[in-house]
């Protein structure tokens, strides 16, 4: 019982941190690219919350931190911000294969790590981003085609270096299980 | 690097309204904005939000950044539009009225212009609101007023930890950026894309690290206080609702009814001047 509140209050906090990070980054780390699509390092960050923390702090830091972004310009772009929660919620469901706790994250889990981010990037951009322009806007199918493959291999290739390096880095911190020998 | 838009406290009769009423209005708004397409109801949208605008008494200086930035998004999205589909306007309103031939599969034609058009006025329907959402609301009445619409206690402590720590992320963010660049890690375009983002993993690192170690004390001294024992909590900033707050309400439900039965009459969502 102890046990379990203390992670519940800890997924509410990492979701409050890790909506500021996404936030700060995406807001002020920004290299813009086409029709409001722009290389997002906040993603990088996202998934390695995701992995961590699991499922539900993913969706909604992604969720928090994509309406706070939009509402700092003015607007809330709402197909997006949906689309952000959904990567953040996807990649948490990897977060039982990579054991990321215990610091184990060798070529395996990088190559799950990158092909999971892969398919999560192409369901939120090409799926649901741009059906749900579709659906509330009634923008025309090619522009999202263009728009959504840009976006989606931005986010891919900035995912692949800033994910893996940070997850690369953050597994050194952790202890491996049975790392300690004893001595003779 | 640009301020972010944030709270402006002043007295008026926007400021004075509770957290949650300007949540639920905006809310109820965005969504009556996204489901219409009647360029008459995002009209009187538009001009409402400028009323509202006005007896907030905030400024055009307090807005005029995110405006600009908001156009120039609108801009960039109509053209992309255009330049991808010139027809799009055709195919919804079902007639073609061309004005001038441009060049290859290029016109001016009307329907798209109106089309256009209207997916511009669907952002001025909102943005009104959505600054006066942003601007108005005191973040640490955020919380409450999440809670207060529905939304579990504890998502609402989420966001207001997330608000509260932005300027603190922010300037160790700023803090770690400048140290890495004095070892010569460098962000700016003199340097190739893919060793920018390489660097940027540099500067991310020691920010993601610092944050976990934030997590940890925050949650630390939140168990502590025994945070999330009780199924409900009371709020500090937490206010009764006034007339104006039911008042307020009401006209942002109003607009969605008002937007539901115009989709009624048109049978569909877009206003058709053209036949």
């Amino acid at each position: 019982m102890e046990k379990k509140s203390n992670v519940t209050i800890k997924s509410i906090v990492a979701i409050g941190i890790g909506a500021a990070l996404f936030f700060v980054v995406g807001r002020f780390v920004a290299i813009p690219i086409f029709a409001n699509t722009t290389a997002n390092l906040q993603y990088g960050i996202l998934s390695v919350f995701s992995i961590i923390f699991g499922p539900l702090v993913g969706a909604l830091a992604g969720f928090i931190g994509h309406t706070l972004i939009d509402l700092s310009w003015g607007g809330p772009w709402w197909s997006w911000i949906i689309a952000s929660a959904v990567f953040g919620l996807i990649m948490g469901l990897t977060k039982k294969k990579i054991d990321i706790d215990n610091g184990v994250f060798g070529k395996k889990e990088i190559s799950i790590f990158n092909v999971a981010q892969i398919i999560a990037h192409a369901i939120c951009w090409i799926v649901v981003a741009s059906s749900l322009d579709v659906l509330i806007y009634k923008e025309d199918i090619t522009k999202l085609v263009g728009q959504s493959l840009i976006a989606f291999s931005a986010n891919v290739i900035t995912t692949a270096i800033v994910g893996t390096a940070l997850l690369l880095a953050y597994a050194k911190t952790r202890t491996k299980a049975g790392s300690l020998k004893k001595e003779d | 690097m640009s301020a972010a838009l944030s709270y402006i406290k002043k007295d008026s009769p926007i400021h004075n309204l509770t957290g949650s009423t300007k949540f639920i209005f905006f809310f109820v708004w965005s969504l009556a904005a996204m489901l219409t397409f009647d360029t008459r109801v995002l009209a009187v949208m538009f001009l409402f939000g400028i009323v509202f605008f006005k007896m907030s008494k905030l400024t055009w200086e307090n807005i005029r950044f995110a405006v600009y930035f908001m156009l120039w998004l609108i801009v960039v999205n109509i053209l992309a539009l255009f330049l991808f589909a010139p027809e799009q306007g055709v195919s919804i309103y079902g007639t073609r009225t061309e004005i001038v031939h441009l060049f290859w599969r290029y016109s001016l034609v009307w329907e798209e212009l109106f089309y256009l058009f209207n997916f511009t006025m669907k952002f001025m329907a909102v943005i009104p609101t959505a600054l006066l959402f942003i601007l108005t609301t005191n973040p640490s009445e955020f919380a409450a007023s999440l809670n207060k619409i529905g939304v579990s206690y504890k998502v609402g402590y989420s966001v207001a930890i997330a608000l509260r720590y932005i300027p603190d992320v922010q300037r160790d963010f700023r803090e770690i950026s400048q140290a890495q660049q004095a070892r010569g890690i460098d962000l700016s375009k003199k340097d190739k894309l893919v060793d920018r983002l390489k660097n940027s993993a540099a500067i991310l690192f020691p920010l993601v690290l610092s944050s976990l170690d934030r997590i940890e004390v925050i949650s630390n001294a939140m168990e502590l206080r025994g945070f999330g024992k009780n199924k409900k909590r009371t709020w500090i900033v937490e206010r009764p609702f006034t007339k104006a707050d039911y008042l307020a309400i009401g006209i942002a439900f109003l607009a969605l009814v008002i937007s539901i039965v115009f989709m009624c009459i048109n049978g569909g969502r877009f206003f058709n001047p053209f036949i």
